[in-house]
């Protein structure tokens, strides 16, 4: 993308990239009784790049947020030891470091880009006459060539992460903070992410930390790593090369992506001759936005077929319409032109329109994972919430709990069964969420991106688990970005191309 | 379009501040309300249909945002007039319904209030941008910056809630408590994803909140403002205006001697 004249390559010289120092540092959360870092000693020297590993469970985030300045005060947490920015206490720090978050939605502030920019520089009491300035300059850094008054909500997950980079360095922050800013993002958000952040670095000389369980996307830009224990304090800390060659293992182990040490894939079993459960001929997909009659179409012309056995994987950039395919071949959405029937094997003694079933009827017919795990949660406990199914069936009372706690054993959530699914971690809702509609035993399992953001260990969990599924004859379907569990698993894939966003009115029926 | 970046045609009301605007819609408000008669009511309104030229809304605009109040103002009016004190000479008479002078005029006159009231309500607030009215709270009331930015970024996340609901009930019908049960069922179908929502609700606020606050927002050393929310003199003319349409009214309604005050 070109830059705009106002940007200037080259080190911004009046930017003073901030040291770190903590000593015997630690935090306990208001309310929990373990430590979440405890006993941190670190020297990080202006101007290193450094990335933060890590099991889950170590640290990572609290340390993070303590940079930042937003773990809060006395009444949220117990902190112990020092932690200073600059030989200040780093909530004392305000406007010297600047974070990015995970969640590309809960970061935008305003609604228009130039705006949302200049918020921080308007909370750090700029001059005005300095801010626009910087927010043009912040744009360019991060490659985002849009009009200053273009509405936030109409940019991607990758947009949105550089225009949330954008408002940290118009700040002009010595410390760049990121929490896996690139966790939520499809593989071309990523690369787009990644780049803006070096050009920024680049041009600022600022201090990086960065926490990030994908290794590769950063391997290259940081020139050391620092692995926090879940004990307490520091496990490895080197460049880059030594430590993940001399950790790598150990860290594969707790769920870090190493690019030398991939997961492994499943050994699946050869399918021969299966019975088709779905065919979809000419099917156009799309919602009814809201207050509206029509459906407004993203794809069309879809033909394809679902067969037992077979695992069926949706690809293509993000809007053309595969989540909507997704929903509409689970039976969720009406098609919105041409045509979806189930073969009389699947609809076993029902019509054969799957959005025209009954809601009870879907459960032992089609499964649906969805991309956010909370959204399928209905019980107060991970148990309750996995004998809904199985009692909505009719179920004996033996084999509801037979079925719910084999599920438990096998997909690791038995230390779990009290706990309310919205407090479990991603990766136990991601297997949670599994687990719930696999507790019905559809005969078809429909997945929207079930492996976004997850570590390398639920990652092979669930691929697993998910061929086992296959195997035994259940048909999948899964809308993904991700070639890994492309090449784990898939036996068809089909492509969406990127259409026109929005037409509206029905497609060709 | 959207609710917050809402498409404004260019126009002269649309260029004044939002906080005069606001001052106008109050003070012809607080006028009307200190007496129930028409003939205020209805030269308010007259002097108001002059002013709502400017207003720079397309015609259909006009008619879908203002719909609301042209369907209340004479459902109003009717009540009153059919259910309304009696006083005066009998106009009519259906069974327990008596229509008197007294109710008719009475009538006349809350539906005039309520087209006076409400419509130059709606038409200032649909030539308004959030952002600006945001500005100019903050900046010329000098109301609090964290209330006011904290509204505007939390009106945010009221598109993603409909988004959220949408999911929510696609995620009900596939586990299999998405339709039956009746009443109950119905009940249940609805408080379930309404709490569910409550929490997706709150931690997303929490976590805009931090992102907020990582951007050095909340503290309570003084801040600067990027876009200037300046009161010119057209918001001057335009609060004048509001004034005069105030002052006439209750002028011609004295004269008329039909001004009655409701504090007396």
């Amino acid at each position: 993308m070109p830059a705009p004249s106002s940007f200037t390559p080259g080190r911004a010289s009046h930017i003073r990239a901030a040291q770190i120092r903590a000593r015997a540092w630690g935090w306990r959360h208001a309310g929990r009784h373990t430590q979440a870092v405890s006993g941190l000693d670190l020297v990080i020297e202006p101007g290193e790049r450094v990335l933060l590993l890590g099991a889950s469970g170590a640290g990572k985030s609290t340390l993070v947020h303590a940079l930042a300045g937003v773990l809060g005060d006395a009444e949220d947490g117990d902190e112990t030891g020092s932690l200073l920015i600059d030989g200040h206490r780093a909530a004392e720090a305000r406007g010297r470091v600047g974070l990015v978050l995970q969640d590309p939605d809960s970061q935008v502030v305003l609604a228009r880009i130039g705006d949302d920019v200049a918020f921080g520089c308007e909370n750090l009491a700029v001059p005005r006459a300095e801010i626009w300035p910087r927010v043009r300059q912040a744009l360019a850094e991060v490659g985002l060539d849009l009009p200053l008054d273009h509405p936030t909500s109409s940019l991607s997950g990758g947009q949105k992460q550089r225009l949330a980079l954008a408002g940290v360095l118009a700040m002009q922050p010595g410390l760049l903070l990121l929490d896996e800013p690139t966790a939520n993002l499809d593989p071309a958000g990523v690369i787009e992410v990644r780049d803006a952040v070096v050009r920024s670095l680049d041009h600022s000389g600022a201090t990086f930390v960065v926490i990030e369980h994908r290794v590769e996307v950063w391997q290259h830009i940081v020139d050391r790593v620092i692995v926090l224990d879940p004990a307490g304090g520091v496990l490895a800390d080197g460049p880059t090369r030594e430590i993940l060659a001399s950790q790598g293992e150990r860290l594969a182990h707790a769920g870090v992506w190493v690019p030398a040490l991939p997961p492994r894939f499943p050994t699946r079993h050869q399918v021969t001759a299966s019975e088709t459960l779905l065919w979809a001929e000419g099917l156009a997909v799309g919602r009814v936005p809201f207050a509206r009659r029509a459906a407004s179409v993203v794809a069309d012309g879809i033909t394809l077929a679902v067969a037992a056995g077979t695992a069926t994987v949706v690809t293509g950039p993000n809007g053309a319409g595969k989540s909507t395919l997704a929903l509409t071949l689970a039976g969720l959405l009406a098609p919105a032109g041409g045509s979806l029937r189930a073969s009389d094997f699947f609809a076993a003694g029902i019509n054969s329109e799957p959005h025209r079933w009954r809601s009870k009827q879907l459960l032992n017919r089609i499964g649906t994972v969805f991309q956010d795990p909370e959204h399928q949660f209905l019980a107060a406990t991970v148990r309750d919430d996995l004998l809904i199914g199985p009692r909505a069936l009719g179920l004996s009372l033996a084999e509801q709990t037979s079925r719910v706690d084999e599920l438990m054993h096998r997909l690791r959530l038995d230390h779990l069964a009290d706990a309310n699914p919205f407090t479990l971690s991603g990766g136990e809702k991601r297997r949670m969420s599994v687990a719930t509609v696999i507790a019905t035993r559809p005969r078809l399992l429909v997945l929207d991106e079930p492996t976004f953001g997850q570590d390398s260990r639920t990652w092979q969990e669930l691929v697993a688990f998910l061929a086992e599924l296959l195997d035994a004859g259940t048909a999948l379907v899964a809308v993904t970005h991700d070639a890994q569990f492309v090449s784990a698993l898939a036996d068809e894939e089909y492509r969406l191309a990127s259409t026109d966003p929005i037409r509206l009115g029905v497609g060709t029926s | 379009m959207s609710l917050l970046t809402p498409t404004i045609r260019p126009s002269v009301v649309a260029r004044l501040n939002p906080v005069a605007k606001l001052a106008v819609a109050l003070i012809v408000s607080c006028a009307l309300l200190l007496s129930i008669d028409w003939v205020s009511a209805g030269v308010a309104l007259l002097l108001e249909a002059v002013l709502l030229i400017w207003c720079g809304l397309s015609a259909r605009q006009f008619w879908l945002r203002t719909a609301p109040v042209w369907i209340a103002a004479p459902m109003a009016s009717i009540t009153t007039i059919l259910y309304g004190e009696d006083s005066g000479p009998l106009l009519g008479q259906f069974g327990f319904i008596s229509v008197t002078e007294g109710s008719a005029l009475l009538g006349l006159a809350i539906g005039l209030r309520v087209l006076a009231i409400g419509l130059p309500g709606i038409v200032l607030l649909a030539t308004t941008d959030p952002t600006d009215l945001a500005d100019g709270l903050a900046q010329v009331l000098r109301l609090p910056a964290r209330f006011v930015l904290g509204g505007l970024a939390g009106l945010r996340l009221v598109g993603m809630f409909i988004e959220d609901w949408h999911s929510l009930s696609l995620a009900r019908r596939a586990r299999g408590v998405g339709d039956g049960g009746g009443v109950r069922g119905a009940a249940r179908r609805f408080f379930g994803p309404a709490f569910a929502l409550l929490v997706i609700s709150v931690r997303r606020g929490s976590k805009l909140a931090t992102a907020m606050e990582a951007r050095g927002f909340g503290s309570d050393e003084p801040r600067t403002w990027a876009r200037p929310s300046r009161v010119r003199t057209a918001d001057a003319v335009l609060v004048g205006m509001g004034f005069a349409i105030a002052g006439i009214a209750i002028a011609v309604a004295v004269w008329a001697e039909t001004w009655s005050f409701v504090l007396a």
